[in-house]
């Protein structure tokens, strides 16, 4: 199939950017996505031009480092899939394909469709934890039974990849899913209640230090999430956020 | 030969780690404040070890290529870890799972090594549980087993399908806990260009940032390399496309030893090549061979029309499927070994029996398990005589809990959906048991330069078992390295801080400056891509799953020409002081252009078939891997001379105390 795309160029942070259009001809139902952009880049490359650069890495939808903004939405039109599993045969011959990179505040752009994920990780060095030393010198791990549905809910929770959809999902740009999906997985394990007061205020302490916005309730983060975490995770937070406050 | 001494403690095998813990120097708490430990890479051995070097006191910087270290492609694996909890009750021991690892590689790996692999096993469920790592878990709250390919118990742990990323982050929520400590600088985004050694010890590195293209010096006591294996020399593999043999090789070519680069895993259940454009393979867990039967036709006829699209698998009667793991091996069945699954999925391909339009592949099928589980689903839900359709229904509900993600990802890939029709696998590469050379301390042949995980050689032999590579990162990251290195750095207590300025990180930086700008110098005739493809054939084609001497010869000279070639002509666009994705695959490709060589050296060099090593000139009459441990039960470390194929051979001899050596056998 014959493709138009359209693609958000910058060189870098302090230059401003712009779209610029591509054709691109020969595409098969069965590339994914990125496997489209790399036919495109080797194009560039043998015109002499700069490839566009993008984000990626497992290509297998677990690793979080795809991000790109496909006709408007997160991870492209397909439900449930990272911009990496997303594959052409979604797409139509002849069809227009806007590519961005996932736009917030607190994700700026570093070049082309590479975006600077950073607060995240702030988010997760100042509680994402729980406070164990690594000597191997625990308990038996069998010691405490936890509840299967506490844990496969502690699970569901863990399975974000921290691809930062919801908040380019979101219209104001929060990251209340992302911190709230590591908050329940720790709130949810007996390991995990002992820093829970801690944990959820340092946490959305520093979410709101690095800019995102809050959270209106749209859902529109749980709709484009590639692994599913449940708005539920949302609401658990808030609890956890309340009574962590009241006890002060 | 006299450099290789592997360092293995004396006495009992059973005692040789303790003894070994009691008898090494510690660094007291007030001087590891004054000492800085570099490590690079941050999946599971890198992540591990940084958090624990730093929860000890060292002042800890990493680097990973990656945007965050839960980048890392440990997060990719899937199916489990292995730990002799013998929570079943199946028999398992410390023992067993050492025998079985041995046994798994092919006789090809240290005892010691592997010995202390199962001691810690335990500990690290243990302490994964402690950080919050949601294993699964059944009813009565305790946690699930499964069982993986060579072995004859229950011993894997997982969360889904996703252990591999449940147990990064683990690693990764411990690092967290420290960088928010200030005793981890955690660089991202950043590469490592090149290795320095001041006084023949490894003091720091060079590295690039890959936002800016900013040079950077860092110096530590001691250096740790935790940066995985070299699968994409294969071009198509199923590690991360960024995923490179930079930082080892860079070490090797300043002097570490670089061991049996020719023990390849090629794993059995990936989704199979679709076409010219592929860019990457994605693996199909172990763990689905559990459940899974894997069959091709019977009749020539039925392979054919499959092909063609005129039969489909499900219409094929049971009598006409060819089950030939379970007819070939009836003690393992579909559980056999890796490295055994994939040759006989080579052979009944090869014989022409494949099952999709490019005859390289095979069925894995659910239908049995699905109807298996449905009846005891039934039966547990006091459903009595359920009807076929509620039983396929409550039977897929039971496969999906197990293997949702595996299953959606299959389907999304291909198109078609598993649980109605069996899935089609082929082989792939996988995992690099070969590796930086390192004695029992985790210590390259340089001192101070320490590799961790796959990056090292150390215990898989020359074939690895299932679930054993998370077991192995995180034994290396937790428990052994963090000792070990105490060792090498309490001579170093009064050294103080090691500068950058010196003429050592000078001709270094020059070195890795001058590097570049060559590659970028080029005519510009050829994109990295198309050499790297190009090295991926030669590879695949001659260093595959068959390797024999002419072919493995006619390798060496390709990639010799083909490195010539991409020097003189590659095109790498971009410049070198700004974000440049060309001019980092440039670099990794230049370095597969040498370590290929020296893999098809290696396996040249190699007369025998033993693990993932399969020379077509040594097997049995059935077709099976005939070893000769006479002539080959050494470790082959190679040490730099310029040229690949100058490289100079030194051995270990491999000595078994407590192993018999046999025959492998899963029959």
């Amino acid at each position: 199939m014959k493709l138009y795309l359209k693609i958000w160029r910058q060189k870098d942070a302090s230059s401003p950017g712009k779209i610029v259009d591509y054709t691109l001809d020969g595409v098969e139902g069965d590339m994914s996505f990125l496997e489209m952009l790399d036919i495109l880049n080797e194009e560039l490359v043998s015109k002499g031009e700069e490839p566009v650069e993008f984000d990626h890495d497992c290509r297998e939808g677990i690793c979080g480092t795809c991000s790109l903004q496909i006709n408007g939405e997160p991870h492209g039109p397909d439900r449930l899939v990272t911009t990496c599993q997303l594959h052409m045969r979604k797409f139509n011959d002849g069809d227009t394909i806007v590519i961005e990179p996932f736009r917030a505040t607190a994700f700026p752009v570093i070049k082309d469709l590479i975006v600077d994920r950073s607060a995240f990780e702030r988010i997760q060095q100042a509680g994402g934890y729980i406070s164990v030393n690594t000597s191997g010198n625990t308990v038996d791990a069998n010691s405490i039974p936890i509840n299967k549905h506490d844990a496969d809910e502690a699970m569901d929770a863990a399975t974000c990849i921290g691809c930062g959809a919801c908040v380019a999902a979101c219209k104001n740009a929060s990251a209340m899913l992302f911190t709230s999906a590591k908050v329940s997985q720790f709130a949810l394990l007996p390991q995990g209640r002992v820093e829970a007061v801690e944990r959820v205020q340092n946490m959305v302490r520093q979410m709101d230090l690095e800019g995102f916005g809050n959270c209106t309730n749209t859902g529109a983060c749980e709709v484009e999430c590639p692994k599913g975490i449940s708005l539920t995770n949302i609401a658990r937070m808030n609890r956890e956020y309340l009574s962590a406050t009241l006890k002060g | 030969m006299g450099i290789l001494d592997s360092k293995i403690p004396s006495g009992p095998l059973a005692d040789k780690w303790t003894k070994h813990k009691n008898d090494i120097n510690l660094v007291n708490p007030a001087n590891k404040r004054n000492i800085d430990v570099i490590v690079v890479g941050t999946g599971l051995a890198g992540g591990a070890a940084a958090a624990t070097l730093a929860e000890l006191g060292y002042n800890v910087k990493t680097f990973c290529y990656q945007d965050s270290p839960r980048r890392a492609h440990s997060i990719a694996a899937q199916g489990g870890i292995n730990a002799a909890k013998n929570y079943q009750g199946d028999g398992d021991s410390n023992y067993r799972l050492f025998y079985d690892t041995i046994k798994g590689g092919d006789y090809r790996s240290r005892e010691a090594n592997v010995y202390r692999l199962a001691e810690v096993s335990g500990n690290i469920i243990d302490q994964c549980v402690a950080q919050g790592v949601p294993f699964a878990r059944e009813y009565g709250g305790m946690l699930d087993n499964r069982s993986f390919g060579g072995v004859l118990v229950s011993r894997t742990f997982y969360a889904k399908g996703q252990t591999g990323q449940q147990l990064l982050l683990g690693a990764y929520a411990a690092m967290n806990r420290q960088i928010n400590r200030g005793k981890i600088q955690s660089y991202t985004r950043h590469e490592m260009m090149d290795l320095v050694l001041v006084d023949g010890k490894a003091r720091g590195i060079i590295a690039r940032n890959l936002v800016t293209g900013e040079i950077e010096r860092h110096s530590g006591h001691a250096v740790v390399l935790a940066t995985g294996g070299y699968g994409n020399v294969f071009f198509l593999s199923t590690n991360a496309m960024g995923s490179n043999v930079m930082a080892a090789w860079r070490a090797h070519r300043k002097g570490a030893f670089f061991a049996n680069p020719c023990y390849t895993q090629i794993h059995p259940t990936c989704i199979p090549v679709s076409g010219e454009h592929q860019s990457k393979l994605t693996l199909m867990s172990e763990s689905l061979r559990n459940d899974g039967r894997i069959w091709v036709p019977k009749k020539m006829e039925d392979a054919v029309a499959i092909r063609e699209g005129k039969l489909k698998p499900t219409q094929l009667a049971e009598e006409d499927r060819d089950y030939y793991l379970e007819r070939r091996y009836p003690a393992f069945g579909n559980l056999v070994p890796r490295d055994v699954a994939s040759r006989a999925a080579k052979e009944r391909c090869d014989a022409g029996f494949g099952v999709n339009k490019t005859g390289e592949a095979v069925f894995l099928d659910f239908a049995s398990a699905i109807k298996r589980y449905g009846k005891e689903k039934a039966l547990t839900s006091g459903l009595k005589n359920p009807d076929e359709a509620t039983i396929i229904k409550l039977g897929e509900e039971v496969i999906e809990a197990k293997y949702g993600n595996l299953f959606q990802m299959y389907e999304k890939i291909v198109d078609e959906n598993p649980y109605k029709t069996p899935m089609k696998i082929y082989p792939a590469v996988h995992y690099t048991m070969g590796g930086l050379w390192v004695d029992y301390n985790l210590q390259t042949t340089i001192p101070g330069c320490y590799a961790a995980g796959e990056a090292n050689f150390s215990d898989h032999g020359a074939n690895r078992l299932g679930a054993s590579a998370l077991m192995q990162g995180l034994a290396d990251g937790y428990f052994v390295l963090p000792y070990t290195i105490g060792d090498y750095l309490s001579k170093d207590i009064r050294t103080g801080k090691i500068p950058t300025d010196s003429p050592e990180f000078e001709e270094a930086e020059k070195q890795v400056r001058d590097r570049m700008a060559k590659l970028t110098s080029g005519s510009g005739i050829h994109s990295v891509d198309y050499y790297h493809k190009k090295l991926g054939k030669i590879m695949w084609n001659k260093c595959g799953m068959a390797r024999n001497a002419k072919e493995l010869e006619e390798a060496i000279k390709e990639i010799s020409d083909l490195r010539k070639d991409f020097w003189e002509n590659v095109k790498v666009t971009g410049t070198i002081d700004s974000k440049n994705q060309e001019l980092e695959k440039a670099g990794r490709v230049a370095d597969f252009l040498e370590l290929g060589e020296l893999f098809a050296k290696d396996a040249l060099h190699r007369n025998e078939s033993c693990g993932g090593h399969f020379r077509e000139e040594y097997q049995t009459e059935e077709g099976e891997a005939l070893r000769d441990d006479k002539n080959f039960k050494y470790v082959a470390a190679w040490e730099y001379k310029g040229e690949p194929k100058d490289a100079e051979l030194h051995k270990e001899d491999l000595v078994y105390e407590n192993i018999e050596l046999k025959t492998r056998s899963y029959k």
